[in-house]
């Protein structure tokens, strides 16, 4: 995933991290915060307030042309031609076997042009296989990651912190008319700015596309707009209990290059009846019956399964293995996402996860563990 | 405040108050920030044996799992159980949140860090 010879880099924000006494973790060959004093207490406010995070490691492209969508249908696994513009959908990038090169999001921006945007850590495998699969059709890619900083500003309060925020203007559609997974165009400091209302927190919430030159800018005016309500910068941590709950994939832990996506419980990103897009005869040919499928997992007390922790039935016998997992901190109780085999995913089937040597008991149930209040 | 010149500390990042034939210890500051929010302590049984440089107990925050050490040999005569059922204490003050005292065997004590060392050892950060 990361080139292991080269040294982590730092986003535009990185002296901004610094300066509020964030402790940094190598993510996806980014030095990126990982939480700034507590990461229980970031985690709540994105749960009860809100949260700013500085996700610029994430990787952007622009997919322009006359064949945008028809470039993306054939590239991608969804059906991203019926996209219509000012919205936005996930989807998953296939090898040609049919496993998962990564997951990410699409906005439309107009008839000839998208917005793609992927996971840091998968930055050069995205771009290679974007760039390959233009083949004949009228379209280009340009990976623009470097020209942008990307702020989540994510939790029940994050409409108020936009609201507040003097330096944002022109926002069209307004920030009160844009559903989830629709995006806005706006003016902040002089410069164009993307408002998407999209997130990997389980709340609502926005990510703002900033040119780099603008980021520590606007990140000090959202930290004084938020203020009011509580927002709070937030790191990895935090993020990944939040994601974690809401039951989202995180790429190398629940999406791989051997995960095809209805393991992934993605069986529905895929159209299958699009004419062709890389992956679709793998999947086509797929045999599920005995692929491990992932599930959520609960157990009592306070001791979490953790990434790579053997799943096994209640007599001991190893059926799966733990890919995410953690004491959930809006439940208080530990959660986790596992593959285990499809004879012992039924929601209800009692497991038990291997901490270490001892067994505990935990529960088989549907992600997500938690879900705002719509 | 802890006076920490008057404590030792281990390349695991444990500190030790030894008084007497008493010794009592916890994970350093450097380590709690390194761990991140802890949300449990899975810590010997009162009577056991505790080994120098040997796992006694578990140190679980959000993020990952950090084994306890013991800095020295002895019979484990008292836990923290303020620690154990509010376990956000050690990052509220790792050097006041202790977790173990034990009954020294008698042994000599080897390979403990004084302040300067320890302190070296964390690039002086703690």
């Amino acid at each position: 995933m990361t080139d292991p010879t080269s040294t982590p880099r730092t986003t535009a924000l990185h002296a901004r991290h610094d300066a509020l006494g964030a402790s940094f973790t190598d993510f996806g060959g980014w030095l990126m915060p990982v939480r700034y004093s507590s990461d229980l207490a970031e985690h709540r406010a994105v749960r009860e307030a809100a949260g700013l995070f500085d996700i610029s490691h994430m990787a952007e492209f622009d997919v322009v042309g006359a064949d945008a969508g028809a470039y993306l249908d054939a590239a991608l696994a969804g059906r991203l031609s019926a996209l219509a513009i000012g919205k936005a959908k996930y989807s998953l990038l296939l090898a040609p076997s049919g496993g998962v090169i990564d997951d990410l999001i699409v906005y439309r921006l107009a008839d000839e042009r998208f917005l793609v945007i992927a996971n840091a850590g998968n930055r050069a495998p995205v771009a290679a296989a974007l760039a390959e699969r233009v083949g004949e059709f009228a379209a280009s890619v340009a990976d623009v990651s470097d020209d942008y900083a990307l702020l989540a500003v994510q939790g029940p309060r994050a409409v108020e912190v936009l609201a507040a925020l003097d330096e944002l203007t022109d926002v069209a559609p307004p920030v009160a008319d844009l559903k989830y997974y629709a995006w806005s165009r706006a003016r902040a400091f002089d410069a164009d700015v993307l408002v998407l209302r999209t997130g990997y927190t389980g709340e609502d919430g926005f990510e703002l596309l900033a040119p780099v030159g603008i980021a520590a800018r606007l990140w000090d005016a959202l930290l004084v707009a938020g203020e009011p309500v509580g927002l709070v910068p937030a790191g990895l941590a935090a993020r990944d209990t939040l994601r974690l709950e809401a039951g989202m994939p995180l790429y190398g832990h629940e999406l791989t290059l051997d995960t095809l996506p209805a393991q992934a419980g993605l069986g529905r990103v895929p159209v299958l009846d699009k004419p062709d897009f890389v992956g679709k005869a793998a999947l086509e040919a797929a045999d599920l019956t005995d692929r491990p499928v992932l599930v959520g997992l609960v157990a009592e007390g306070r001791r979490a399964g953790r990434a790579g922790y053997e799943v096994r039935t209640p007599d001991g016998d190893a059926v799966g293995e733990i890919t995410s997992g953690a004491l959930s901190p809006t439940l208080g109780h530990p959660i986790a996402l596992a593959y285990v085999s499809p004879a012992h995913a039924a929601p209800g089937t009692a497991l038990a996860i291997d901490v270490r040597g001892t067994l505990i008991p935990a529960t088989v149930t549907t992600p997500p563990f938690y879900r705002r209040n719509a | 405040m802890t006076d920490r010149d008057a404590l030792k500390y281990t390349a695991e990042h444990e500190w030790v108050l030894i008084e007497g034939d008493v010794a009592t210890f916890g994970i350093t500051d450097y380590a709690a920030e390194k761990l991140g929010d802890v949300v449990f302590v899975e810590l010997p049984a009162i009577d056991g044996t505790v080994t120098a440089g040997q796992v006694c107990g578990e140190i679980e925050s959000t993020k990952s799992v950090g084994e306890l050490y013991a800095p020295v040999s002895g019979r484990v005569i008292e836990v923290n159980g303020d620690v154990d059922s509010d376990p956000a204490l050690v990052n509220a003050d790792a050097f006041a949140a202790w977790l173990v005292r034990v009954e020294l065997d008698g042994e000599a004590i080897e390979g403990l860090l004084d302040r300067a060392a320890y302190d070296e050892l964390t690039g002086g950060a703690a």
